[in-house]
């Protein structure tokens, strides 16, 4: 055989092994969807450990923010003729001085106690090519339906460091994706790369003991049996802050919190 | 008498050559063109294809197109927003709706798609008719790299966007692009029809040296560069080497420059570098006030955000192509004691006898 068919016979197996590489490529996307599944289910659970309902407490407070708040960015949302939701970032959001959006929850005081994972869904609705929540908690194992009510396709690509990656497109009027979060997590990073501005970070946490500051900066936590907890709240942009707290039987509790500009 | 030869050419004067004379080639005995005038030796071998260097060309200009269109993809945070590979939303050439990030990455996977097509029929031309063994292989190691390259692109979605993939896949996107050029000069009527002219470089270090340690010094930036496009590293030490390219550049460009700015093919690669040296400085300053200084807060990636940083990632790809230009006219134009012969076209090595290809 001469060196020019030599040549040719190169370039076909590497066009063939290019196509193979295509086909796998093509296979992969139904073995991905298989793991998918079977790598969201979560890890049995032991037994829910009993909290007497007569003994809880409730934890509840106001967050604020000390100082000049951050103008908020704005978004351009002119690539996508589809997209028609208000035009400022949430990254910061203040409201007289309530800070909306920080993640409050027990971090620490619950020993070894287990808690039922909660039947019922939480819902991220992608609307106006934003998410809403833009803070969301959820319980690890706990299902989470995300739904498109845009006329346009998104896609949702939760970038964590302790859990799973995935990257899904939704088009406009699908079926909600059933998704969870195998491990605990705090502040887990979910974005559209089709709408850059679109970012939302989800909560995975071990117990149902935590809430998401509303526009007024409030938030309650209820059900917590009594003992020494520390309560963390945590804050995309200014960080985390813990507060420790001890709370008797039947007691409602007020641990309000403030955050400053740069994250202090 | 090949001794003799070769001794005047080191000494820079002219070889006075009967114009028959042959000389014996690695495939054989192929005539050469001889002339007095110049003082090299003359393969004629390899005839100047007009329809294969216009090809050539066409592919390297495509290969700058998709880098530029690579670039709008990292630059408007668009990777990941098709998130299937090899096909796109399901399918292979199905246009999906055409908006938002998904504009950026479908349409650089197209202009990629296109440039394999282009790849693989430049290789198979050469193939054809190149006589040249080296750029045979030269062609055969384009497709090869364009192949890699599109695997790295197909990895970059599957993975996620790991830095380390993503930086290689816009790394050896370089290196192709440099591969392209390459093919497209060593088949221009130039290359193939010039008796190249060939100057005795006695300085130290080589300026062939200096010009592969500023290939070395750019692709080393290139990766420093992609690990800050990608989140793998901090920005700092691709400014810190910005430093020590901009010196290696200088220093070569100015010494090929005063040195034997007499020769075409040397001065106008270096001027060129030059220019693009400081371009890229430019870039690279705007780059970095754009979206490292004033840009870390902002929702969304931005329009001088964008057109700073995509500039910046082509004009770095026009700045390593003209250097390893630079550094091959330098290997074909100057002789040293170390490195009497280039590209197998001139006089050959006195020690070894009479070869070339």
């Amino acid at each position: 055989m001469n060196r020019k068919k030599w040549y040719l016979v190169m370039m076909a197996g590497t066009l063939a092994l290019c196509g193979l590489l295509v086909l796998a490529g093509c296979n992969k996307n139904t073995e991905q969807s298989s793991n998918t599944t079977a790598e969201q289910q979560a890890p049995p659970m032991a037994a829910a450990t009993p909290i007497d309902p007569a003994t809880v407490a409730t934890v509840s407070g106001t967050v604020k923010f000390d100082g000049t708040a951050p103008k908020a960015a704005k978004i351009d949302m002119s690539q996508d003729p589809a997209c028609k939701g208000s035009n400022e970032a949430e990254n910061v959001m203040v409201d007289s001085g309530d800070l909306a959006n920080v993640f409050v929850y027990v971090k620490d005081g619950l020993g070894s106690r287990t808690f039922d994972v909660p039947k019922d869904p939480v819902t991220l609705d992608q609307q106006g090519c934003k998410y809403h929540p833009h803070v969301l908690g959820v319980m690890t194992g706990q299902t989470v339906d995300i739904k498109n009510d845009d006329q346009t396709t998104h896609n949702i690509h939760p970038t964590p460091k302790d859990n799973r990656e995935w990257n899904e497109s939704q088009p406009p009027s699908s079926p909600a994706l059933e998704k969870s979060f195998a491990r605990e997590e705090i502040m887990l990073p979910v974005k559209c790369n089709q709408h850059p501005w679109m970012k939302m970070y989800i909560n995975v946490v071990k117990n149902p003991f935590y809430a998401v500051t509303d526009k007024s900066g409030k938030y309650e936590i209820k059900g917590l049996p009594p003992g020494d907890y520390t309560i963390a709240f945590v804050q995309e942009k200014l960080g985390e802050q813990d507060q420790k707290v001890t709370v008797a039987a039947k007691e409602t509790k007020t641990v309000d919190q403030s955050f400053k500009a740069g994250g202090e | 008498m090949l001794k003799s030869v070769f001794g005047r050419v080191l000494r820079g004067g002219s070889v006075p050559f009967r114009k028959d004379a042959r000389i014996k080639l690695r495939d054989g005995l192929v005539p050469f063109n001889l002339l007095t005038q110049g003082s090299t030796l003359k393969a004629i071998g390899t005839r100047y294809n007009r329809a294969h260097h216009a090809f050539a060309v066409f592919t390297a200009c495509a290969t700058f197109v998709v880098i530029t269109a690579g670039a709008l993809v990292t630059s408007n945070d668009a990777g990941l927003s098709v998130p299937d590979w090899p096909t796109s939303f399901g399918y292979l050439v199905k246009v999906p709706h055409f908006v938002g990030g998904v504009r950026y990455e479908w349409g650089h996977r197209m202009v990629a798609g296109t440039l394999v097509t282009l790849t693989l029929a430049i290789a198979l031309w050469t193939l054809l008719v190149e006589k040249r063994r080296w750029l045979r292989w030269l062609a055969v190691g384009a497709f090869c790299t364009v192949i890699a390259q599109a695997i790295l692109g197909g990895l970059t979605v599957l993975l996620f966007q790991p830095p380390a993939v993503s930086t290689a896949h816009a790394t050896v996107a370089q290196t192709f692009f440099c591969i392209a050029v390459a093919i497209a000069l060593f088949t221009g009527r130039r290359w193939v029809e010039e008796i190249p002219r060939v100057e005795f470089d006695s300085g130290r270090p080589s300026l062939f040296t200096l010009t592969l340690l500023s290939i070395f010094v750019v692709y080393v930036q290139l990766v420093l560069g992609g690990m800050f496009r990608h989140h793998g590293m901090s920005w700092w030490p691709h400014v810190a080497n910005a430093l020590i390219v901009s010196f290696v550049l200088a220093w070569t460009a100015v010494r090929a420059l005063s040195v034997y700015s007499s020769i075409d093919a040397v001065r106008r690669p270096a001027i060129l570098m030059l220019s693009l040296l400081i371009a890229q400085l430019c870039l690279g300053f705007t780059a970095f006030l754009t979206r490292v200084a004033w840009g870390k807060n902002s929702a969304q990636p931005e329009l001088p955000m964008v057109m700073a940083t995509v500039s910046h990632v082509a004009v770095g790809a026009l700045l390593l192509a003209t250097t390893v230009i630079l550094a091959v006219q330098v290997r074909r134009h100057m002789v040293s004691k170390q490195m009497p012969v280039a590209f197998g076209e001139r006089v050959p090595r006195a020690r070894r006898g009479v070869t070339a290809a």
